[in-house]
């Protein structure tokens, strides 16, 4: 099993096969999250550039240890400090990056399909840690890892997801990786964080529905997914927070329709007494700091596969052979 | 390049009495088996390292844990194996520390994989000794790296494979020496 491509754009183009295969890889790097020494020489000599070009405080830093963990170095482009606020182009900044000859680059962006462009510009692996309202794909992997792990399969789960799904990548990565593994699902929130057209983004063979009664959404979900009620990318008036509370909180009387054994996730950064309750939060069924611990294992994995077997040269007499994988060059690059 | 079966140097009943042997070999040297621990490499050390550790309950009863290391991601050549080497899991369910820890792996060749798995084990905490027990030393030493128990040695050139097949991995039971000759 090899993946196609090396980049990881988004979750959506990838088979059930190649998304299990990621989270199998993932497996090591947990084991070595609970080694006293957690430091691998694994990518020693490797840069891994991260170019947040939104604010971002857990995903970089999940993704900065996950390399210093690997033995990589990395660059950092921060939002505020970049010359992006001088007027330069995204494809000048990153070339800018390029040009200092990291082996990866890792990056965030407020809008849709800007990593996408970038690595159709750029001949290293380019890893979405976030775009606008796309995707985000390691936070959907490192969901399922967590997912996989507390009820032992993500085949055929009942998932509810709570809250803005309209500017949600990460319910959008949830969907695209968990629909291919047959779960079903069940959004909800205010009417205007999810539109009906949320219902046909993964195909017909994944059943998503609509709710808009908090109740009727947890009963029997297996997994709920709290989304942060998130400001910064809300363009309309919204709802205020004494609505949602009373609308939409998810609470310890109110996880208690859900499947006795649900697992509660939550993104973070929580909003503590708005989209959960704190009893929720720190209760039992709470995975948020395993999905934290998880997210690191996850990115460990994405950089090992994007960087690692690089070279073209044969395989070492005592390596198992594997097929070559398409390199960019002759896939979509010319496309 | 094609690859030919040149010999067979070990049975499906010589690996068996091999692996007896180490077993005695092992307990025997070790001094007691309160501390004593086997670490299969990944892949063929591991039945291997089982099977051992059978027959060292038959000995007298002893039973001693047995770990599974990977050692992919400890590897100094990173860019030469193969495209995105498959990560298989490791699994040490004991603490290492002052532990008396064989490992055990099918073939000796140039001691790079034994290199990675120590650095694999110190990450792990500080294992009072560590040995080495291979089914076959094939010689080419790359590394000041030797075995204390060793099923057979045997002189090879560098073209030659010595390929360890174990049922549990390959269906089927022996060892045999093959040779890389140009078409």
């Amino acid at each position: 099993m090899t993946l196609r491509t090396r980049d990881l754009l988004a979750l959506e183009p990838l088979t059930a096969e190649e998304l299990s295969f990621l989270l199998d890889q993932s497996k090591p790097f947990q084991e070595i999250q609970r080694h006293p020494l957690k430091k691998l020489a694994t990518l020693r000599g490797k840069t891994v550039a991260l170019a947040f070009f939104e604010n971002s405080t857990r995903t970089r830093i999940s993704f900065a240890t996950a390399a210093s963990r690997l033995g990589a170095d990395t660059m950092n482009l921060q939002a505020e400090a970049s010359s992006l606020k001088k007027g330069e182009s995204l494809l000048d900044t990153v070339q800018t990056l390029n040009a200092m000859k990291p082996d990866c680059l890792v990056m965030r962006h407020a809008s849709s399909g800007a990593p996408d462009f970038v690595a159709h510009h750029l001949d290293i692996p380019v890893i979405n840690a976030g775009d606008g309202t796309h995707e985000h794909p390691s936070q959907g992997l490192l969901d399922a890892l967590t997912i996989r792990d507390r009820k032992g399969t993500i085949n055929n789960l009942n998932v509810t997801i709570l809250g803005d799904i309209q500017h949600s990548r990460v319910a959008r990565s949830n969907i695209h990786l968990l629909g291919k593994f047959g779960c079903n699902f069940t959004l909800c929130g205010p009417a205007m964080w999810v539109p009906e057209e949320l219902e046909k983004i993964a195909g017909p063979n994944t059943k998503i529905r609509r709710v808009f009664k908090v109740e009727e959404a947890l009963e029997g979900a297996d997994v709920i997914n709290v989304l942060r009620v998130q400001t910064e990318r809300q363009h309309e008036p919204s709802i205020s927070a004494e609505d949602y509370i009373l609308g939409y909180q998810l609470s310890a009387e109110r996880l208690r329709l859900a499947s006795p054994d649900a697992v509660v996730l939550h993104p973070g950064p929580m909003n503590r007494g708005i989209e959960i309750t704190p009893e929720v939060a720190d209760g039992t069924q709470s995975v948020v700091l395993e999905q934290v611990t998880n997210g690191i294992a996850v990115r460990m994995a994405l950089l090992y596969l994007a960087i690692s077997g690089d070279a073209e040269d044969a395989a070492h007499p005592a390596a198992e052979s594997a097929p070559p994988r398409n390199r960019r060059s002759t896939d979509r690059k010319d496309a | 390049m094609r690859v030919v079966e040149k010999a067979q140097l070990m049975s499906a009943s010589e690996i068996d009495r091999t692996l007896q042997r180490v077993a005695h070999e092992i307990v025997e040297r070790s001094g007691g088996t309160k501390h004593l621990a086997l670490i299969g490499i990944v892949r063929r050390g591991v039945p291997l390292a089982q099977r051992i550790a059978q027959a060292m309950r038959g000995i007298d009863g002893v039973d001693v844990p047995v770990g599974i290391l990977d050692i992919t991601l400890y590897r100094d050549d990173l860019s030469k194996v193969a495209p995105q080497a498959v990560l298989r899991s490791s699994d040490i369910p004991f603490g290492v520390d002052n532990m008396d820890l064989v490992l055990i792996d099918d073939v000796l060749y140039t001691g790079r994989t034994i290199r990675a798995a120590m650095n694999g084990l110190f990450d792990l905490g500080r294992p009072k000794r560590v040995s080495l027990c291979v089914l076959i030393d094939r010689g080419h030493r790359e590394m000041p790296i030797e075995a204390q128990y060793i099923g057979r040695t045997v002189q090879t050139s560098d073209t030659e494979i010595i390929e360890v097949r174990l049922n549990e991995i390959d269906k089927e039971e022996r060892v045999v020496l093959v040779d890389r000759v140009e078409p």
